[in-house]
């Protein structure tokens, strides 16, 4: 039996105790991204590795306000389209700070930000052969799931719709199976938009959920974080509880017996 | 006096002029801390441990990032 109090999880020898990773980007100001980590209960925040900006280095950096000791990095290759532009990323992203726990996207195309399954297999095979322990966004496919397992990942992320979108888990079914497969840790990476589509992966067994947009784009990005923390603990609970059957037709909660 | 020289680098896609020696030296010199970047130097990862040491040369090219929010 599961205690709630003591719920948690592992990835590549990891032990968190939320299940909600999010995101770093689109919101307003670092003070504000701040805020709203706190407010998520997150232990892991996704980053991405890009150029310093070399004509005004005195700019604020992430790491002024999220400070990496505190709070899990896990770099992302948001915008690599090829299996060598991920690999590159990562491996500047472990340089930058000594990372190995890295989450991996090989992106298709810009209009949907669908995944490139073949690069995606390509570079995660390369990455878990130099020591990465690759957290790999992916379809929602058990297929694909299975194979990226047998490529290194040390967890599996499929969409539940198009990054940034917010149309929540399009099929329930898919990401069923995944997590029926997989032995790793399959947390669904893009397409919540509330949060009881946040509750919904959960109690579709998930071990965690991923996003970004759903909070940073809410009018109040901080209480929607708490209310993503509050729902990634109610589908786990209601997972874990494991929910009553369907029936056709109503059935009374009142005694029948004993009216007046 | 090759520790006064002016060498022409590119920095991030940009020409660049400095008298630096060393990666490390060139990374102050732009006002950045070295613990929080990492550098690619002519295509190849620059280990941490080596920034210090790996003088820089005419023509050469760095690639410098830090993290920055995402997704």
């Amino acid at each position: 039996m599961t205690d709630s109090a003591t719920d948690s999880w592992t990835v590549a020898g990891r032990t968190f105790t939320s299940r909600l990773i999010v995101g770093t980007g689109k919101y307003k100001d670092f003070a504000q991204n701040a805020a709203a980590v706190e407010a998520s209960g997150a232990e892991i925040v996704t980053v991405a590795v890009r150029r310093v900006n070399i004509s005004d280095p005195t700019q604020p950096v992430l790491m002024d306000y999220i400070d990496p000791k505190k709070i899990t990095y896990l770099p992302n290759t948001a915008g690599c389209f090829t299996a060598d532009d991920a690999i590159r990323t990562l491996r500047l992203a472990r340089e930058a700070g000594g990372w190995d726990l890295v989450k991996l996207e090989v992106l298709g195309e810009a209009r949907t930000l669908y995944p490139d399954m073949r690069e995606t297999l390509k570079a995660c095979e390369v990455l878990a052969k130099e020591g990465f322990k690759p957290m790999v966004y992916c379809v929602d496919d058990p297929i694909a799931a299975k194979q990226l397992e047998d490529a290194g990942a040390v967890a599996i992320m499929p969409l539940g719709a198009p990054i940034g979108s917010g149309l929540g888990i399009q099929n329930k079914v898919t990401i069923r199976l995944i997590v029926e497969g997989a032995k790793v840790p399959v947390l669904v990476d893009a397409g919540v938009g509330t949060a009881s589509e946040a509750a919904v992966a959960m109690e579709l067994g998930c071990d965690g959920v991923l996003m970004n947009t759903a909070i940073a784009e809410a009018q109040d990005p901080v209480r929607m974080a708490r209310a993503m923390r509050h729902a990634v603990i109610a589908g786990r609970e209601a997972y874990l509880a494991g929910r009553m059957k369907t029936r056709k037709y109503a059935d009374p909660s009142s005694p029948l017996a004993g009216l007046i | 006096m090759s520790d006064a020289a002016v060498l022409s680098i590119t920095v991030n896609g940009e020409p660049r002029r400095t008298t630096a020696a060393t990666i490390a030296d060139f990374v102050r010199e732009l006002g950045l801390k070295v613990a929080k970047v990492a550098v690619e130097h002519n295509g190849v990862i620059a280990p941490r441990s080596t920034l210090e040491d790996v003088r820089l040369a005419e023509g050469d090219v760095l690639e410098i990032v830090h993290f920055v929010g995402g997704g």
